[in-house]
């Protein structure tokens, strides 16, 4: 039989009844509707982590006090003592070029919470002491103003660059801060810079912080001892070299700290190992959505089962004459194949649709509430969500098709 | 033997009823020439129905044999029963039997979008629709014909792939006496014409008069057969 009248036969018998057709159709659209816009709600949400993440700058290491287990208390007992702080001269040591080859950057920081005051408003923000390097190394641009120079960190200069929140509550404005003073823990300092809004993100608001030479903060702000910093960012010469880089970190401090292999006071944290991990869970999470939205797919499927066996029901008398004039088995299973084949795909076209005009206004809605979510309908969800309306179709198809193709011609001849 | 279109020997066909087992053929030997008209007379519950069946390949005897055209039909698989009801056998059923969704020009290229050369089906149903007297119907749907017509449509349906058979089963029995008599006539001329073999079941003995042979059923065997 050819293809076109096999056409011509499943439209003539799908529009004789539109009502029941659209409902039937209806379900796998939702199923498919469903499956599209939470794998985009799940790639979107992988989108905006990495970027987060990305943001913090580029092929960073983060080499950090106190070994893993100590950070999650599992160390108490045989754990290192007598944790040796991060030095200044540990930052130096990274930057030796023969044995770190693979290290670009350093930047050692001490931070902080603390109170900023002027124009009679006080409010509590995060207090970061750095060096120049930290600028370039965490994308940290200056919209107004200027970053404070070498001199200036070596001078212990009263200096700061705002967040542009720091702005807001204190004078109400966001521009127009550089040359204005303000009290950090009662230290008059003259903000020379604002910083670029990066808004919120998922680790809390980066616009609500002042930073100041590293010196300054260790002298005047956060008071602490002698060459100590609380932490050193480490930035690899290329994102292929950062397990080098870490492995060159970790060589240098046990060195440094004269500590064995599994003693470490210290942690080398991986941007990459942060990013596949974000990854990871955000992956979970939209299989984890997407199977759940699956299952409204496969109610669609049934509901296709479920009609099919009425319509095979209903047209028992059709393939009794079918076969009658010469239509052999395999003839009235393609017919009825063809039916729920074409339902089912059908309805996933008009499924794919739905579930990006629901992503887009998703995005549209998270966007009005300022979260950063653009949910992403990738080619791989809309080819996974075709193919895979279509194996609902054919395989709650193939039992109502079975049925009637193994229909006795004489036996459904008969039937009223 | 050549001019033999059926031959059948000994039919039997027994139906199971749950536990009961229904004799509805008990041995019915049968032989009709070409072109021969015949009709197949009995009260309902006679097996008349059931012994068309198995002669139009819709239903496989219980026992005996049966040989249509120079072909033995028992034992071939249902795709090959299927394929001779195709190219063999026409089948004119009292309920017409027309698919309601489409034109008269679909229903009778149907028999022909199933057979090995589907391509020329829509001359040759607009041809059998001309034979039928229907040429100015055949883009109407069966519920814009009167019943004449639909049984029409239902004959050229049957005539369309030129088979050596036609077994129409009580063809009159939804219609006025009138129009009745005008389809066994279109029948009977088909039979004469295109020497087409017919067989007729029906109820009727004014409608059994017309054919050549009539045959009895009662009870599952041939009661008599006249000229």
């Amino acid at each position: 039989m050819k293809i076109k009248r096999v056409l011509m036969e499943m439209i003539s018998s799908l529009r004789s009844n539109k009502l029941r057709t659209g409902l039937t159709m209806l379900g796998i659209v939702i199923g498919v509707a469903a499956v599209i816009s939470m794998l985009s709600i799940g790639q979107g949400a992988q989108n905006s982590i990495s970027a987060s993440i990305n943001s913090i700058g580029t092929n960073l290491l983060f080499l950090s006090e106190g070994s893993r287990t100590t950070f999650f208390g599992g160390g108490g007992f045989g754990g290192p003592r007598n944790l040796r702080s991060l030095t200044m001269a540990d930052a130096t040591a990274l930057l030796d070029p023969y044995t770190a080859p693979d290290i670009a950057a350093v930047a050692p920081i001490l931070q902080g919470n603390s109170t900023a005051a002027a124009n009679g408003q006080t409010s509590s923000t995060t207090i970061y002491g750095v060096t120049t390097s930290y600028f370039t190394m965490r994308n940290e641009t200056v919209s107004e103003g200027a970053a404070f120079n070498d001199q200036q960190v070596n001078t212990h200069a009263r200096v700061a660059i705002v967040g542009i929140d720091v702005g807001t509550a204190l004078w109400g404005q966001t521009t127009g801060l550089v040359g204005k003073t303000i009290l950090i823990n009662s230290q008059t300092f003259t903000i020379i810079g604002t910083l670029t809004s990066k808004g919120g993100t998922s680790f809390g608001s980066a616009d609500n912080q002042i930073i100041i030479p590293i010196t300054t903060a260790r002298d005047r702000v956060l008071m602490r001892q002698g060459n100590n910093v609380d932490s050193i960012y480490v930035q690899a010469t290329s994102a292929s070299t950062t397990t080098e880089a870490s492995t060159q970190i970790s060589d240098i401090m046990r060195l440094r700290h004269h500590v064995a292999v599994g003693k470490e006071d210290f942690t080398v944290t991986n941007q990459a190992d942060l990013l596949s991990t974000a990854s990871s869970i955000t992956g979970i999470l939209s299989t984890f959505l997407g199977g759940i939205a699956a299952i409204s797919l496969l109610v669609g499927g049934i509901g296709i089962m479920n009609i099919m066996l009425v319509s095979v029901a209903e047209r028992t008398r059709e393939i009794g004459l079918r076969k009658a004039v010469g239509a052999r088995n395999r003839d009235i299973l393609t017919q009825f194949l063809a039916e729920s084949a074409f339902l089912s795909l059908l309805g996933g076209l008009l499924g794919i649709v739905l579930g990006w005009l629901i992503s887009l206004i998703i995005g549209k809605v998270a966007t009005a509430l300022g979260t950063a979510l653009s949910p992403a309908v990738s080619l791989n969800a809309v080819l996974l969500a075709t193919l895979f309306s279509i194996a609902v179709g054919l395989f709650f198809g193939i039992y109502p098709a079975r049925r009637a193709a193994s229909l006795e011609p004489v036996e459904a001849l008969r039937s009223e | 033997m050549e001019d033999t279109v059926i031959q059948a020997d000994g039919l039997t066909k027994v139906y199971r009823m749950g536990e009961v087992e229904v004799q509805a053929l008990c041995g019915v030997s049968l032989q009709v020439r070409r072109g021969d008209a015949l009709a197949i007379m009995g009260p309902s519950g006679s097996g008349k129905s059931t012994l068309m069946s198995i002669l139009g390949c819709l239903d496989r005897p219980s026992g005996g044999s049966y040989i249509l055209d120079g072909e033995k039909v028992s034992g071939l698989t249902d795709d090959q029963l299927a394929s001779i009801r195709n190219r063999k056998i026409g089948f004119i059923f009292q309920a017409f039997n027309l698919l309601q969704r489409t034109s008269a020009l679909d229903n009778v290229e149907l028999p022909v979008s199933y057979s090995n050369q589907p391509n020329d089906g829509r001359d040759r149903a607009a041809e059998a629709l001309k034979a039928v007297g229907l040429e100015n119907r055949m883009k109407h749907r069966p519920s814009e014909l009167s019943g004449g017509e639909q049984q029409r449509v239902a004959i050229a349906r049957a005539l369309v792939n030129e088979p050596a058979i036609l077994m129409a089963d009580e063809p009159t029995g939804n219609l006025d006496s009138k129009a009745g008599q005008e389809i066994i006539d279109l029948l009977l001329s088909f039979n004469r014409k295109r020497n087409t073999t017919l067989l007729i079941i029906t109820h009727d003995p004014r409608i059994a008069a017309q054919a050549q042979h009539i045959i009895r059923i009662r009870d599952g065997v041939i009661e008599e057969e006249a000229q």
